[in-house]
């Protein structure tokens, strides 16, 4: 197990070094620079900055020096954020991303494998209908209409809580709620469905037949088995969640990460974006890979070697 | 007769809620199991013979409901809650199942899987349940037992899970153990292993066997009493040597010789030979990624040659992984091989998909699972016909409709059905179809790769029949591949046995089933053939 997880490290690196390639050149394939402005700069303004941050130099020599940067954990000066380097913004904004995404999927699949289960086990009752239907709005309904709505009836109207802004824990509420709802319907959903199919399985039938107490029966083989459908979907989505959410951090104002990608993007900051892919990147391979090694310990079958 | 009976089954009824309405599985039927004593439960598919016992055990699926009265030594059993239920099944009446592959949790260890029943029913500490556990896998036979116990089903075979289920059903010393077809998954050398384990475990133990299968040479050879089964009711009983000797009931009768009987006479000896295999070879290669060890091969056939003449039945048997779909698989060329094939005489063995594809007409495949290879999105009438859209384009619409419904005919299912899918039909049907879309083609040479294995008996004697006047009507050839040894002497004028590969023996078949010289085709004959009581023989196999 060990010499597998050393080989998806070295594996890791050749991914990365593709994404890298792809995305440095792509975001240079968009028309426009960071320091196109509504009024043009000065000429010679223009060429000292060009020279300072390389771009006077061809593609290929300012790809060799990100790389070169990149491998030292250097990841470049923010074009839009003058004071600030792309890795101060992070070491400042991750924490945040980290948090809430983090407390966001914990209370997603706690209550999302809960009320699934629930549901599996009172199929076709008034229960299973209130889960499924429920789930089925929280997966319809985006976030960008989640958010808002929230911001606007228990902030703005009600006053409970802050409608926007970062510091207490009563700034997280709304936020989190916002980003485990969708997440807290797919896992219910997910998970009912693997529970009814585990709960008709052919060895939870043997279980029962040998008088085992339900609780054995469901708690020790149902529900085991329903969990590894749950299990390969939590790697990417907590990929995306503790990197935070581009909407969720809008509307609220909230200082995390998620909104670097769309406002570097538009602003031409190519550093910040370069530095939201690589961190993304590796958030998607670490993630995939804890979810593979919890996937062979869950299920003997998988051997990896 | 006299003995008081431990479960006593009145007017037990089984019905499930479905979408076409009330479905009435189990109608009023009576049962009793005496002490120690071996009842067999008899019928084909659909009688209701495995629901009776998942009523009996609170098993039912939850669209089902059991009405009526069984008792266990006086415990009513039906409705009864489910904590009361489970202080008697596990403990008193155990039970092993039809799928030994998957009716144990992939994701414990054997060992825990065994020590459940013993931790809950008789609050025996996990480590004292160890012992147990171990001593219960040494009786069961299951070699090296004190390594095996900490073994994940997925690392044992089919027939070594059967055995640690029966080690499961034994560990309370239980007073009834009821067998749901608990061969029927496995190999028939397997297959005998696990009946003399059983027959010789009551022998030891004394507990009552309640025995369901279709199998009736199980039932001849391991009951003491018969239960026949059909529609949901019990339409004879009695012991079984009576039963068997003197059936009442027409249904019984037609069981008993649903067994298929006559033999096929070989082939004039001038016979020419039609298709033919010389050292003939597949390997598989295992693995090979980039990360991982050298590949592994399988020498699935390992240098075999056959010739089949016009007119032939060549009959294939072996156990599952012996290589004898594979052999018939490479013969067709529908897999690379090594050696040569010979069709009429041609080498085919270097021909491409292209210059394969005229041949094709010629050289037809019927496979074992009526279910899995008739696409559902088909009307029958489309299925039989494909083949005819390839080989013979120019055909006008209404001239393969005409061959539609004379092939149909001639497998014995009604034309005016042409334009209905396939799960409207039944196993049996389902099979005359595929043999319609091979036989419409009017080929030389079809493999049947276990066209029979899915079917129950009765309905196998018929598509054996069928195959039969088939075969006399265009003089076929046939390369008949099964692990039935029933049905291959009843089809085929020659046999192959096959191991691991290779051919171990070959004959004309009343050589064969007479005067079997190797070791292994002895062993697969007494597995399938012998009419022997279990009882005599257990240890046989061992």
């Amino acid at each position: 197990m060990f010499a597998y997880v050393l080989r998806r490290f070295a594996g890791a690196v050749p991914t990365l070094f593709i994404i890298v390639t792809i995305a440095f050149f792509m975001i240079r394939l968009a028309p426009g620079g960071p320091f196109d402005l509504e009024r043009p700069l000065d000429p010679l303004i223009m060429k000292n900055l060009e020279r300072a941050y390389n771009f006077d130099k061809p593609l290929w020599q300012q790809y060799l020096i990100y790389l070169g940067n990149l491998a030292q954990g250097d990841l470049g000066p923010s074009f839009t954020r003058r004071d600030f380097s792309v890795v101060d913004l992070f070491r400042t904004g991750l924490p945040v991303s980290i948090q809430l995404g983090g407390i966001a999927l914990s209370i997603a699949l706690v209550v999302g494998v809960f009320l699934g289960a629930l549901a599996a086990l009172r199929q076709n009752t008034w229960v299973d209908y209130m889960v499924v239907g429920t789930a089925t709005f929280g997966i319809t309904i985006p976030t960008f209409v989640i958010a808002p709505v929230f911001s606007l009836f228990f902030g703005v109207m009600m006053g409970w809580l802050p409608a926007g802004g970062w510091g207490t824990w009563q700034h997280m509420v709304l936020p989190i709620a916002t980003l485990a709802l969708p997440q807290i319907a797919i896992i219910a959903r997910l998970t009912r469905g693997a529970t009814i199919e585990a709960l008709r399985s052919n060895h939870v039938r043997t279980a029962r037949a040998y008088g085992l107490p339900s609780y054995v029966v469901v708690g020790v083989h149902a529900l085991r088995a329903a969990i590894l459908p749950v299990v390969s979907y939590l790697g990417p989505t907590a990929a995306a969640l503790l990197t935070g959410s581009v909407v969720v951090e809008t509307i609220f104002g909230i200082p995390g990460i998620g909104r670097y990608f769309v406002q570097g993007a538009l602003g031409r900051d190519y550093t910040l974006v370069m530095g939201t892919v690589v961190v993304i990147a590796c958030f998607v391979i670490v993630f995939n890979l804890v979810v593979d090694v919890l996937y062979a310990w869950l299920d003997p079958r998988v051997r990896y070697d | 007769m006299t003995q008081e009976s431990i479960l006593r089954v009145r007017d037990l009824h089984v019905e499930f809620e479905t979408n076409d309405g009330m479905v009435h599985a189990v109608r009023g039927i009576d049962l009793d199991v005496k002490p120690g004593e071996t009842v067999a439960i008899v019928g084909e598919s659909g009688s209701g013979k495995s629901q009776t016992t998942m009523a009996l055990m609170g098993l039912l699926a939850s669209n089902g409901r059991a009405r009526g009265s069984a008792t266990y030594r006086g415990q009513e059993l039906i409705g009864l809650s489910e904590r009361k239920l489970n202080r008697i099944r596990g403990e008193k009446i155990t039970m092993i199942f039809q799928e030994p592959m998957t009716s144990l949790d992939p994701l414990y260890r054997i060992g825990r899987q065994i020590a459940e029943p013993l931790v809950h029913h008789r609050g025996m500490s996990r480590k004292a349940a160890r012992e147990r556990v171990i001593e219960l896998l040494e009786l069961v036979g299951i070699p090296d037992p004190a390594r095996r116990v900490d073994a994940y089903p997925h690392e044992l075979s089919g027939g070594q899970r059967q055995r640690v289920m029966i080690a499961m059903a034994l560990a309370n010393d239980p007073d009834m153990l009821i067998a749901d077809e608990p061969t029927t998954a496995l190999d028939v050398t397997i297959q005998a292993q696990i009946l003399a384990l059983l027959a010789e475990l009551q022998r030891k133990l004394g507990m009552a066997i309640v025995f369901i299968t279709h199998d009736l040479g199980i039932v001849r050879r391991f009951a003491d009493r018969v239960y026949v089964m059909r529609y949901g009711e019990v339409v004879e009983e009695g012991e079984t040597s009576v039963l068997f000797d003197r059936p009442k009931h027409p249904y019984t009768m037609e069981l008993l010789a649903a067994e298929p009987t006559g033999r096929k006479a070989p082939p004039p000896l001038e016979a020419p030979i039609l298709l033919e295999g010389r050292n003939v070879e597949v390997v598989f290669g295992g693995g090979g990624g980039w990360f991982s060890g050298p590949e592994a091969e399988i020498r699935a056939v390992d240098r075999i040659s056959v010739a089949l003449h016009k007119g032939q039945t060549i009959g294939v048997v072996g156990e599952s992984g012996s290589g004898k779909s594979t052999l018939g698989r490479a013969l067709l060329r529908l897999l690379p091989s090594d050696g040569t094939v010979r069709f009429e005489g041609a080498d085919i063995s270097a021909a491409d998909k292209r210059a394969m594809r005229p041949m094709r007409k010629e050289l037809q495949l019927v496979f074992q699972d009526p279910f899995g290879s008739l696409s559902p999105r088909m009307t029958i009438g489309q299925v039989v016909t494909e083949g005819l859209k390839v080989h013979e384009p120019q055909l006008p619409a209404r001239e393969r409709d005409r061959r539609a419904i004379e092939v149909l005919e001639e497998v014995g299912l009604d034309p005016a059905m042409r334009n209905r899918y396939p799960h409207e039909f039944s196993g049996g049907q389902r099979q005359r179809i595929a043999i319609a879309r091979a036989m419409i083609l009017k080929p030389k040479v079809v493999v049947l790769d276990e066209p029979t294995s899915a079917l129950d008996r009765s309905v196998q004697k018929q598509i054996v029949d069928l195959l039969r006047d088939l075969q006399k009507a265009h003089d076929l050839s046939y390369l008949f591949i099964s692990h039935d040894l029933a049905v291959v002497r009843a089809m085929a004028d020659h046999i192959v046995v096959m191991k691991q590969g290779r051919i171990v023996e070959e004959g004309p078949t009343d050589a064969i089933f007479d005067h079997p010289r190797e070791a292994y085709t002895q062993a697969l004959m007494a597995a399938a053939i012998d009419g022997t009581p279990f009882r005599q023989q257990a240890g046989a196999f061992e």
